[in-house]
């Protein structure tokens, strides 16, 4: 069974619909990733699963229970990390964490050795009595996991919880979240801007203008891509990008560092790195090579971004 | 009690004593407002600067100028000799009143027509109209004593000559007729309304600022536990604050305490309710700290100046009277000045004390309905 299923949400705000018609189902052990251009309302999706603002329409069952209807027990099932830090900086680490066990029904004697033993499980024993105003980005973020994990929910639910967190604090940001899934076969739904943090979930939602519009392990998303995608070494890459986007077959092409990627409408990419072997180097300098390498996250995310998929038309 | 109510009002004492500042300011500002209000609002008119124009300079004029200075009201500050100086004396704020006293005083005395002139500046009419009536009652009297001893002199008996008709005043509570009586009480009323209005309205909306909102709305904390666990910290500070006031009213200013403290406490605690419910009503209202504290003060003005804080209700036109009656500080004043200066009990508060009741239930009902958990 699921412990997370949501059946048709809907939330509008004004005149702007955040959710449009979002669907989930994800199962226990499973990593979730919501991935999608900033507005695309990945966060509108987290809020209306764990409570805080009320779907249009829609059903959403948390481990069984409404959370429109069995609202608190719901809630008692989901440890939450939201976008901003949103624990007390006036506290210290220890109070934090002691205030959340405590309001989320652990007794007063079991708190401590549960919350010592979650502040050394994510890195901050040491640190339990600085003031949670005084902690790093990447020290309150993991305070914010401990704290959403001191009740041992089923489901744990983060909202970009590596954003402006180091790349090193983030690779332990990420062991952890892997272990404690391993260890508690919870279901995880998180919202991520990095495309390498998107490839380690199991599966992948893509949002689009409240939509998700493709949803799939990260393998099959890439495999939509395969064979489409060319990257070409060229002496003066920004110069060529112009004009390599006016080939016949081109949907897109862009600059990956000092090589360019292209991507082929299906089938014509024997066409296009034809064309692009016959170039006569000019103005614009010469190709190198040209050749098909295997689509990456990030590019299936450029094409879901700009693909032409209104009115509900699925690419996956 | 429950142990997420606990947890709450722990956590809120925490922020309060960690936020040693604002704690400062808390427990400062009733003081502070205190002494002003004891000290610079007072109606109590006293040695308002007289300019004298006496132009006889004779006994009789002497004997006219000490009975003004024997009252305390007015002080012979300039002696001068022409109308234009009294003139730029009054202009310039030197003076304000003046006596004129012409040069046939002691004659046109003995043939019983003097007169004297008394101008005053009528620019505040607060300190106009005690000089005014100080200045008649000084110079009526002088005038008996005159006609008293002049009969004498005529060897009348003057025991068989009472005036047929006499009015006894007699002032209740408040002999002396000292303003800090009538102010320090409104004080206690102001300062309770205020605090718990304004730090409800802030604490609640700090959630909401910060973003712990977001975190605390996915606890299975209820609406009512977070209300109450987030005011009542400041609820016992409010009561520190009246206990303050209290005793440095008794104590410094020596405004009596003639009726019980526990009716006091008791009203006071009536008067909370609508101080939370207007601060939890703000609240719902604002998104940031400052909006909510402008909020907040868009009900506290009407509420001093309707009140009859400063002025009182009878003088003021109808409307504002009958607006006064939806303010529940106006029943409160009404209540702590009876109980401390006249040591009324319940039997002839009890209107006043139903009223904050039924109003305080009313907003935080309003308020509490408009409360959500939510962040929509």
């Amino acid at each position: 069974m699921a412990l997370i299923e949501a059946s048709h949400l809907y939330r509008t705000f004004g005149t702007n619909v955040a959710v449009n018609d979002v669907n989930l189902s994800v199962q226990a052990g499973e990593i979730y990733g919501l991935v999608g251009s900033d507005g695309a309302g990945k966060t509108t999706t987290l809020r209306l699963l764990v409570g805080a603002l009320r779907p249009d329409q829609g059903e959403i069952c948390i481990c069984g229970f409404d959370i429109q209807k069995h609202t608190e027990q719901a809630r008692g099932k989901i440890g939450y990390l939201s976008q901003r830090f949103s624990l007390y900086e006036d506290l210290t680490v220890l109070e934090n964490i002691r205030f959340f066990a405590e309001v989320r029904g652990i007794q007063t004697n079991e708190w401590k050795p549960r919350c010592l033993e979650l502040l050394r499980f994510v890195g901050l024993e040491e640190f339990s009595a600085r003031k949670a105003g005084q902690l790093s980005g990447g020290m309150k973020q993991k305070l914010g996991l401990a704290s959403a994990l001191v009740t041992q929910p089923q489901i744990l639910l983060l909202d970009e919880p590596t954003t402006g967190v180091d790349p090193v604090t983030r690779q332990d940001f990420w062991q952890l979240i892997i272990r404690i899934v391993a260890k508690e076969g919870m279901a995880v739904i998180l919202t991520t801007p990095y495309m390498d943090e998107a490839a380690r979930c199991n599966r992948l939602g893509f949002m689009r203008s409240g939509r998700i519009i493709a949803e799939g392990a990260p393998s099959q998303l890439r495999a939509k891509l395969e064979g489409r995608i060319i990257e070409v070494q060229s002496s003066a890459p920004l110069k060529m990008l112009e004009e390599v986007s006016q080939i016949p077959g081109v949907e897109d092409a862009r600059a990956f560092g000092d090589k360019l990627h292209l991507r082929s409408t299906s089938g014509k990419t024997e066409d296009i790195i034809d064309s692009l072997m016959k170039h006569t180097p000019g103005d614009s300098g010469n190709i190198h090579s040209a050749r098909v390498i295997p689509p990456t996250l990030e590019d299936v995310f450029i094409s879901l971004s700009n693909h032409p998929t209104e009115n509900g038309e699925h690419y996956a | 009690m429950n142990s997420r109510l606990r947890s709450i009002i722990r956590k809120e004492f925490i922020q309060i004593v960690r936020d040693k500042r604002a704690l400062a300011i808390i427990l400062i500002i009733p003081i502070m407002q205190l002494f002003l209000l004891g000290y610079a609002a007072t109606n109590d008119v006293r040695n308002i600067p007289l300019a004298v124009y006496d132009q006889c300079r004779c006994a009789e004029s002497r004997a006219l100028l000490d009975a003004y200075r024997a009252a305390d009201y007015f002080r012979l500050a300039y002696s001068v000799s022409s109308e234009d100086e009294i003139q730029l004396l009054i202009e310039q704020g030197k003076a304000r009143a003046a006596i004129i006293i012409p040069p046939d005083y002691n004659t046109r005395l003995a043939k019983g027509d003097a007169q004297a002139a008394f101008i005053l500046d009528g620019s505040d009419p607060t300190s106009a109209s005690t000089a005014y009536s100080a200045a008649i009652l000084i110079g009526q009297s002088q005038a008996t004593k005159l006609m008293v001893e002049k009969l004498q002199r005529t060897g009348l008996n003057i025991d068989k000559l009472q005036p047929p008709l006499e009015i006894r005043t007699q002032v209740w509570y408040n002999p002396d007729l000292v303003s800090n009586y009538f102010m320090i009480p409104g004080v206690i009323g102001m300062i309770l309304f205020a605090i718990t209005s304004i730090l409800t309205a802030t604490s609640v909306v700090r959630e909401r600022e910060r973003g712990t909102i977001e975190q605390l709305i996915v606890t299975p904390i209820r609406p009512w536990e977070l209300v109450v666990g987030k005011v009542l910290p400041y609820v016992i500070l409010a009561f520190i604050n009246t206990f303050e006031v209290l005793a440095i009213g008794y104590l410094w200013f020596g405004v009596p305490i003639r009726g019980s403290l526990g009716l006091i406490i008791g009203a006071s605690g009536l008067l909370l309710l609508s101080g939370l419910g207007i601060g939890l009503f703000a609240s719902t209202m604002a998104n940031t700290q400052q909006e909510a504290m402008l909020t907040v003060w868009m009900t506290l003005l009407p509420s001093i100046f309707l009140s009859g804080f400063f002025f009182p209700l009878e003088a003021m036109p109808a409307v504002l009277r009958w607006i006064s009656n939806i303010i529940p500080l106006r029943y409160y004043l009404v209540i702590i000045r009876s109980v401390m200066l006249k040591g009324s009990s319940l039997e002839s508060v009890w209107k006043e004390c139903l009223a904050l009741l039924v109003f305080g239930t009313l907003i935080l009902l309003f308020a509490s309905l408009r409360f959500r958990k939510r962040l929509d």
